[in-house]
């Protein structure tokens, strides 16, 4: 809850203020789109570690976080990057290695746990998961779960409907709210004073915004209130719940943002084959994160010509045409 | 007879079993394929959504993840997570959905694996996990599942039950609290399978042309009954058209 009427500052800023080590942290986005890789890619500059993460289906943000030491527990449904890496790679090798704890819930239970910490309840129901692995493996233990206080005893609980046969629903699995310190989202549009509006699929991200004490917006384009107001059935996070806005063009960047870019697959693609080796991906940190001054670094690095490629045609949202081999 | 790929021969046997009407919930890779398969050629009423939001996108371009921004354009609705899954869990319409799945094991009663292989705590090789996909497996009509034909991946017992099948057969899955609905095929490289209506256990519908029951058996950890099966029909000059050139014109999936 913050409702200053400027929360414009610098991503280093909002970093330093909001993210520490050992914090318990959500990233917006799915995939590869919309993360919030300036703010990632600052993160890792920092070195911030020991980050317990939270994600739905988080790809590339989520594996350069594991790949730069920065996570040491990971909440999640998903970790791949569609085509690019149907497994994120770093993150196969964090768990491989034994180096990264993860607790796996589905897609739809990350949501409703995300919910739930937005809606002030301490768990929600759902029917998916009765039977499966999902709810007999805890990947936190009940001895870890017991001693941190910041998790919850149980990773999830069956119970008998206790409304009886109302609902014609047996069984219930209830997964319990999320309520981290920090979320970081990138989206298309804010104001000054934190208003959002996305375009194209919001994903989880306002319920991971509302589930958090503290949220850093990232956006393509800072706007006036006004613009916003105009048509403001069309804005999905209120001002109060966001702590700072950062105006960082391309800020998702090297995944896609609808109607500004497309994901990059040659930088993806690049990724892939440092990510795959320690030494290569030694050098990857070192020439496209802990190298650049900031994100603008690496737009620069990049260069023009490849991020002309991925802008986004006017009609379709995304680049027409381009080269995804 | 026109040459084509196995690629395309399992894409479109999937294809052939989604119903004019049905809504068609699907992830990436050859399961999109399908999906833009069958409305393209065998039910054109049919409703493709992602478990990102996106609702009867215009796929003018091949999506390379669930979240690409190519299935936000043209929607009738672009919604988020908890809409799509709830559209799948909501009474009146999960039963309409057809999911198309894949995994990195499967049992005789259709339940996958997509975590682990190997111990959950110290795994051999660890995937992307569940995703949506435990969700769409335990709440849709029907399920159509894409495998590989090898042993390793048909297998007598799961490393992790990632997405509930028929669980342990019978009504187990009944008894387990699951919403009606599950596993009704399964499109490997040389096969489709179905699920006996009573001991919902995998048994072979049909053979790709010059497989026999034989060589598919030879390749799975598991037996089934191939008394049932029939040949599958080869793809026809029109639908090798339709999913050549309009469905994937770049090869980005058939290869």
């Amino acid at each position: 809850m913050n409702i200053s009427k400027d929360k414009t500052t610098s991503l280093s800023e909002a970093v330093d203020k909001f993210v520490h080590s050992g914090c318990h942290m959500s990233i917006g986005g799915f995939t590869i789109n919309r993360n919030p890789m300036a703010a990632v890619y600052e993160i890792i500059r920092k070195k911030i570690s020991n980050i317990h993460l939270y994600a739905h289906s988080n790809g590339h943000g989520v594996d350069e976080l594991i790949g730069a030491g920065c996570v040491s527990r990971l909440e999640i449904a998903y970790a791949g990057s569609g085509r690019f890496a149907p497994t994120c790679i770093r993150f196969k090798k964090a768990v491989q290695a034994g180096t990264l704890v993860v607790e796996d819930y589905s897609n739809y239970q990350m949501t409703l746990r995300f919910m739930a910490g937005a809606m002030g309840v301490p768990f929600l129901p759902t029917r998916s998961s009765l039977g499966t692995d999902i709810v007999e493996k805890w990947g936190f233990s009940e001895q870890m779960r017991s001693e941190d206080q910041r998790l919850p005893d149980q990773k999830l609980l069956v119970i008998d409907n206790p409304f009886g046969s109302w609902g014609d629903t047996p069984k219930l699995v209830l997964v319990p709210a999320i309520n981290c310190d920090v979320t970081l989202i990138h989206v298309q549009k804010a104001d000054r004073e934190g208003t959002v509006r996305m375009e194209g699929l919001t994903f989880s991200d306002v319920e991971q915004a509302k589930c958090a004490k503290h949220v850093i917006v990232t956006c393509e384009e800072l706007v006036e209130p006004e613009f916003l107001k105009a048509f403001s059935d069309q804005n999905q996070i209120p001002s109060f719940c966001v702590d700072a806005v950062v105006h960082i063009p391309h800020g998702a960047y090297p995944t896609a943002c609808y109607r500004y870019y497309d994901y990059d697959p040659a930088y993806l693609n690049q990724y892939r084959k440092y990510a795959e080796d320690e030494k290569p991906y030694e050098t990857y940190l070192k020439d496209f994160v802990y190298g650049m001054k900031d994100h603008r670094g690496l737009l620069d690095k990049v260069g023009r010509a490849q991020l002309d490629t991925i802008k986004a045609d006017p009609r379709t949202g995304y680049a027409v045409g381009l080269d995804r081999r | 007879m026109p040459d084509y790929t196995l690629k395309e021969l399992m894409t479109l046997a999937a294809a052939r079993e989604i119903k004019d009407g049905d809504i068609v919930f699907c992830g990436t890779g050859i399961s999109l394929l399908a999906a833009m398969a069958a409305k393209n050629i065998f039910a054109p009423n049919s409703v493709i959504f992602f478990e990102t939001g996106a609702i009867d996108s215009l796929l003018e371009e091949v999506p390379l993840a669930v979240a690409d921004p190519r299935v936000m354009f043209w929607t009738s609705v672009n919604g988020n997570l908890a809409d799509s899954f709830a559209t799948m869990q909501n009474r009146m319409t999960g039963p309409s959905v057809v999911g198309i799945m894949g995994a990195a094991q499967i049992d005789k009663f259709g339940n996958l694996n997509s975590t682990t292989i190997g111990d959950y705590f110290k795994p051999r090789t660890r995937f992307s996990g569940s995703g949506g996909a435990c969700d769409v497996a335990s709440f849709v009509g029907k399920t159509i599942t894409f495998m590989q034909h090898e042993k390793r991946k048909f297998v007598p017992k799961l490393d992790y039950l990632t997405s509930p099948g028929w669980l342990d057969g019978g009504d187990s899955r009944k008894k387990a609290g699951l919403p009606d609905g599950g596993p009704v095929s399964v499109v490997t490289n040389m096969a489709t399978m179905g699920f006996d209506e009573t001991t919902k256990e995998m048994y072979l519908t049909g053979f790709f042309p010059g497989i026999t029951p034989k060589n598919i058996l030879d390749n799975m950890g598991f037996d089934m009954d191939v008394s049932r099966a029939k040949e599958v029909a080869p793809p026809t000059d029109f639908e090798l058209k339709i999913l050549r050139e309009k469905c994937d014109p770049q090869r980005l999936i058939l290869g």
